[in-house]
């Protein structure tokens, strides 16, 4: 026992969504690891590259590379995040980054995949954190972490192994509109996007939206304030944490 | 064009989108369509018996471009044996140019026309129309959007758009008498309408599906039987075939037709397989007896051994707008452009040299779907996303290839579409282009630094959090976000300052 990884907790978790980074790390140590923040990391450069800046993405990414390098495995609470390491450091860096950021991207995981397809841990996170019977989830597959990573399962495992009852909308692998700068950009096309996704969730009965993004998460979050349809859009990890004990248990 | 053509070019992506998403008529067609179409492109994703055959299209198409100008070669020669007269252009202009001359070499007075993107693309109705030669579009779709002077709103059903009773009207309209909104007798009206016209014409045009090298054989798929009344009334037959159509062998139609009808609507084969190999023959009771094969060039040449050449590997299927989130949403029409969704916001800077749809690669949500449901592995997402920095700069995305051995560039006065003028309105303006660039190359390195990103990170969150609401709302991007969502509030703690924290007393 005792895997060590580093955490990339991502910007948007640490500046709009920490409660999901804070879930993440709990989570990893429920499953037995040792969880190291390499202070220095900031952003993958994935707003950069998705505007058209590929050269400033790609100052970014050796940054991460220089951050992470250390470290036997980098878990992140982001699937495109994830699959910005995994499918574009290689392609926006040159020579010797390029093969650095290749072997990095060989040990970068999103959590959900980390625990489950890694770690074989769902049994572990349920006993840790007992969602019990009545909670009904339907699950958004983020497109970056489902169509680059190949991420369906293991989000959907982890709620039900702890007692959460996953029901799925009409079509769960359908973009929910966020899409980076694009949802700021085309915000008309965006929006009703959202609309879209929300609808589907809401015909389902579940109680929450869970994804593995908090792109995706914010976007939904926000559109549902403005509209008030739809139910609460939740990072997995950060559903899973609120039924973690209160206080730390180390 | 379903705008006056100085609407839609005036308006904004954003405003055209906005107009699509309020259209209720359309909302209506397109979620039918899409989910329909869309369903069966999925369906023949993932069907065990289409998998090896996306494989090997996907490797048949990648043979092709690593030699293209090869198997033009070979292809050409081919035709010629054939006794197919074969012309060589450069561009729309060009190609234009050829069609009319032999037009007006053959005394045609009318032309029937099969489905045909490539002609759209050239813009060739209208420059024959300018001539004095009626043109009349066959394919029911088309009919419906020529009678309605408009472009295609989807590569393969170009009336996806309207309604059963919008073209009902557009029928009765046409028919001088009331039509009823029923299908049967829609298409009955059609029906007879295009039987005089195609006994009548002289010519016929398409585009072309295919095109095998070993045989010479010009392979149309239509569902209606329209392209083969096209290309055996008519006394001439002229296809326009884009230079990647050309395949190696006749036997790669096995992987190749099924892959496209299957991904298109489903179908194992389409209604009709029209294959033309040369015309008329000596004894042969139909068939035209001049046969012309144009190979249009249009910039394609030029994305030979850039990442862009994998776009020259679409089969035109069309399975990329049925699943991508924006088309169904916005639809054809608001893309401004011959071809629509991912593949036509790929194609339409390339194939302009950077002159038209420049804004088209920021229409996605770069969620992939498009790259996924492509039979032959179009990487589509990754090509808007290095269109989005490669048209950073005015001109083309790559540079103009040179032209063909020996081939003349045309010396007459163009043959006139207004679309063809550069410079279409939909440029962001240089200075926000620089500024954009300065402003991320700044970023990058502010956030590549630890102090820099904790020192600006905590000013951004103060600033989220005590800045007035009507400030923020006015921010760049920050503006566009608010325009349909709540904008995020920064958490009273970032995440690193709970972690510092909890090494004190816990989270």
């Amino acid at each position: 026992m005792g895997t060590d990884v580093a955490l990339f907790v991502t910007c948007l978790v640490d500046q709009l969504a920490p409660d999901a980074g804070v879930a993440a790390v709990r989570l990893l140590e429920a499953a037995g690891c040792t969880v190291a923040f390499p202070e220095a990391q900031s952003c993958c450069g994935q707003p950069a590259l998705n505007t058209g800046e590929p050269e400033a993405a790609a100052v970014l990414a050796r940054h991460f590379v220089e951050v992470f390098e250390p470290y036997a495995a980098v878990v992140t609470p982001s699937g495109s995040c994830a699959a910005m390491v995994h499918h574009w450091y290689p392609r926006i860096l040159e020579g010797r980054w390029a093969e650095r950021a290749e072997a990095i991207a060989a040990r970068t995981y999103e959590l959900t995949s980390f625990l489950v397809d890694r770690l074989g841990a769902a049994e572990d996170i349920a006993r840790a954190a007992p969602l019990g019977d009545g909670v009904t989830v339907t699950v958004h597959d983020a497109c970056h972490g489902l169509r680059v990573l190949g991420l369906k399962t293991s989000g959907r495992r982890l709620l039900e192994a702890a007692g959460a009852t996953v029901v799925e909308m009409a079509e769960p692998e359908q973009c929910c509109g966020f899409g980076g700068t694009f949802a700021a950009k085309h915000g008309e096309i965006s929006a009703p996007m959202a609309d879209d996704k929300l609808a589907q969730a809401a015909a389902t009965g579940a109680a929450y939206l869970a994804a593995c993004d908090s792109g995706c998460l914010l976007h939904l979050a926000g559109r549902r304030r403005r509209t008030g349809q739809g139910p609460e859009p939740v990072h997995v990890a950060e559903l899973l944490g609120r039924a973690l004990p209160v206080g730390d248990q180390r | 064009m379903s705008l006056p053509a100085e609407t839609a070019a005036s308006l904004s992506l954003a405003d055209r989108a906005r107009r699509a998403i309020g259209d209720t008529n359309l909302q209506t067609a397109l979620a039918k369509v899409t989910a329909a179409l869309g369903a069966e492109g999925t369906a023949a994703r993932t069907d065990p018996d289409m998998v090896e055959r996306r494989r090997r299209g996907a490797a048949i198409r990648r043979e092709v471009l690593d030699d293209l100008d090869g198997w033009l070669d070979r292809l050409q020669a081919k035709l010629e044996s054939l006794g197919i007269t074969v012309h060589r252009a450069a561009g729309p202009d060009e190609a234009r140019r050829i069609v009319l001359e032999i037009a007006r070499a053959e005394g045609v007075k009318l032309a029937v026309k099969s489905k045909s993107m490539a002609t759209e693309e050239v813009h060739l109705n209208a420059a024959l129309e300018a001539d004095g030669i009626e043109v009349v579009e066959t394919d029911l779709g088309e009919y419906i959007i020529q009678l309605a002077h408009e472009m295609p709103s989807h590569i393969i059903a170009p009336a996806v758009h309207k309604t059963v009773p919008q073209v009902a009207q557009l029928f009765t309209e046409t028919a001088g008498r009331p039509l009823p909104d029923d299908r049967t007798a829609l298409c009955a009206f059609a029906r007879e309408r295009l039987r005089s016209k195609f006994l009548a014409a002289e010519m016929g045009i398409t585009g072309a599906n295919f095109v095998t090298a070993d045989t010479g054989t010009i392979v149309l798929v239509t569902n209606e039987g329209n392209g083969r009344m096209c290309t055996s009334l008519p006394r001439v037959h002229v296809a326009v075939m884009p230079v990647e159509k050309v395949l190696p062998r006749f036997a790669d139609l096995g992987v190749m037709l099924p892959l496209l009808t299957r991904t298109a609507t489903g179908q194992r084969l389409s209604t009709y397989v029209s294959m033309i190999t040369g015309p008329r023959r000596p004894g042969e009771t139909d068939g035209p007896e001049r046969l012309h094969v144009v190979f249009l060039d249009h910039n394609r040449r030029s994305l030979l051994g850039t990442p862009y050449q994998e776009m020259l590997c679409c089969i035109r299927c069309g399975a990329c707008l049925n699943v991508c989130p924006v088309y169904r949403r916005i639809g054809g029409h608001a893309y401004d452009a011959v071809y629509s969704g991912p593949m036509g916001a790929v194609l339409t800077p390339l194939l302009s040299g950077g002159s038209e749809g420049r804004d088209l690669p920021d229409a996605s949500s770069l969620c992939g779907a498009c790259s996924e449901v492509c039979p032959v592995g179009i990487p589509l997402a990754d090509l808007l996303v290095r269109l989005r920095a490669d048209l950073r700069t005015p001109g083309p995305a790559v540079p103009p290839a040179p032209p063909w051995p020996g081939h003349q560039a045309d010396p007459g006065a163009p043959v006139g579409f207004p679309g063809d003028a550069p410079g279409r309105p939909s440029d962001a303006k240089p200075g926000a282009r620089a500024a954009r660039r300065l402003g991320f190359g700044a970023w990058a390195r502010l956030w590549a630094s630890p102090a820099g990103y904790r020192l600006s990170a905590a000013a951004a969150r103060r600033l989220g959090r005590v800045a007035p609401p009507a400030l923020i709302r006015h921010t760049p991007l920050v503006r566009g976000w608010g325009e349909g969502r709540d904008i995020p509030l920064p958490a009273p703690r970032s995440f690193r300052q709970r972690l510092a924290a909890r090494r004190e007393d816990g989270w």
